[in-house]
């Protein structure tokens, strides 16, 4: 197993914002991370790749666990956070070499890496703009480029689709589809079409709890894949 | 420490790609220079050292150290940039040191740009540059304490203007523990407390060095103050990672 997350739990203060989930995400496979807005999703992330602490239960990756051996984990790793954050004042060229600095990718090999990357997610033409000057779609391909860099066994992105258009849309889907074989990938989403077009499987998250796990197909065929969502979601969990 | 200096480069270019560095070197210049010029009268005084200028660096740096560190941290918070960095394969020492380093670094620029006045005084006289050197020494050690204390509040907010205030605030305290006109007011207090309070004193251990004595003592507080703040700086942001 690629991802293996093990029974993690979050606490904030006395709210329980993860309880217990656990799955495991194997090479090849593309889990879609659904939930309403404030369910667990992005905590579950966070904890994932190493950047909250969880209050119990941990994740491996690539057999390396997150709390005891981090550097070893993240290296694993790429991440998109939520919001594609990335440094305002810096250019996409800079900012990327950045990066490449600190993942330790041989000097001589990062030129050519850089320009792989930056073809595929397509921000040739504003390498040299400063990243607060983008829009929404090329900041969020940034961070896409930022996260696929170093060419990562596991790849966990935090709503990667959200706020772009539909043909950016489309372009994302393509390029995680074209990741998908030689990678374990963790997207999350609130668009449910999104799960059909991309995931091989789909996990349900609300309240903190994993109330579905199983393939895009056994979502659909309960029904639209909107009812379903919410009969599992607004609490009836015996519908999963 | 390759990823110390990964991360250093970075925040230094930071400085530079916005009017924030050299808005703050005109500043520093026109203060530390104008102030030796004309409020401590360098000329007139017609003596050949730098007393007239190192004596207000304690004050420059009370408002202009917390303008470089208040974004340190509080605008990684803000801008999200935190979740990666600490998301990348670094450790959170490296991460602290590193923007640490960067800021001491861009005091130092700032320090080495002050050398015309250096030039100056050897033009004009023949002052002891054993005891100017010391003095910058001294200096530079002391913009660090500044810098680390500005450092952890910055890591607790991610407000700029709060941990502009606050550091300033803290900063005050540190400079003032030593003023006579303070130390005075406090004569109340039991003597343990006082000595333990003037020993804090960024002024009387710049001071001390400025003699042109580079005591072993002086050196180790500014650096030990440096070290506890970098320290706390990793604890505060281990602890208060999300918010």
């Amino acid at each position: 197993m690629m991802l293996q997350i093990q029974n993690l739990t979050k606490d904030f203060g006395s709210l329980r914002a993860v309880d217990g989930v656990s799955f495991s995400v194997d090479k090849g496979e593309v889990l879609g991370f659904l939930g309403p807005n404030g369910a667990g999703k992005s905590t579950t992330m966070k904890m994932a790749t190493g950047f909250l602490s969880p209050t119990s239960g941990t994740a491996s990756i690539c057999g390396h666990d997150i709390l005891n051996a981090p550097l070893a984990a993240k290296r694993c790793i790429g991440y998109l956070p939520e919001g594609a954050p990335a440094y305002p004042d810096m250019t996409p060229e800079s900012f990327l070499h950045f990066i490449a600095d600190i993942r330790g990718i041989a000097r001589g090999d990062r030129d050519a890496l850089i320009a792989e990357v930056v073809r595929k997610v397509h921000i040739e033409h504003v390498m040299h703009q400063r990243i607060e000057t983008l829009s929404k779609g090329y900041k969020r391909r940034v961070g896409l480029a930022q996260a696929i860099l170093h060419d990562p066994q596991v790849l966990v992105m935090d709503e990667p689709t959200d706020g772009l258009d539909p043909n950016q849309k489309h372009e994302v889907r393509k390029l995680i589809r074209s990741m998908a074989k030689e990678k374990a990938i963790v997207l999350s989403t609130h668009i449910l079409e999104e799960v059909e077009a991309v995931c091989t499987r789909a996990i349900i998250i609300a309240r903190g709890r994993v109330l579905f796990d199983g393939t895009p197909e056994q979502l659909t065929s309960q029904g639209p894949i909107d009812e379903v969502f919410r009969r599992i979601t607004t609490g009836d969990r015996t519908a999963a | 420490m390759r990823n110390i200096v990964s991360i250093a480069k970075r925040e230094l270019g930071g400085y530079f790609s916005t009017p924030v560095a050299y808005v703050f070197l005109i500043v520093y210049l026109l203060l530390a220079n104008g102030l030796t010029l004309f409020i401590t009268r360098f000329y007139e005084r017609e003596q050949a050292d730098l007393l007239a200028f190192f004596t207000w660096h304690p004050w420059v740096y009370l408002f202009l150290v917390p303008a470089v560190t208040m974004r340190l941290w509080a605008e990684e918070r803000r801008q999200g940039t935190i979740e990666l960095l600490f998301t990348l394969p670094i450790t959170l020492a490296e991460s602290v040191v590193g923007k640490f380093l960067a800021a001491w670094a861009f005091t130092g620029i700032a320090l080495l740009l002050t050398i015309p006045i250096w030039i100056t005084v050897n033009v004009l006289g023949k002052p002891d540059n054993g005891v100017i050197l010391s003095s910058y020494v001294g200096s530079f050690l002391m913009a660090g304490a500044y810098l680390a204390i500005g450092s952890v509040v910055s890591s607790s907010t991610k407000n700029q203007v709060i941990a502009f205030v606050v550091s300033a605030v803290l900063c005050l305290v540190f400079v003032l523990a030593g003023l006579p006109g303070v130390m005075d007011v406090l004569d109340w207090m039991p003597n343990v407390v006082l000595e333990t309070l003037r020993s804090f004193s960024f002024l009387a251990h710049f001071e001390s060095i400025q003699t042109g004595v580079i005591d072993l003592r002086d050196i180790t507080f500014f650096l030990s103050l440096i070290a506890t703040c970098l320290v706390v700086n990793a604890i505060v942001l281990d602890m208060k990672k999300a918010s």
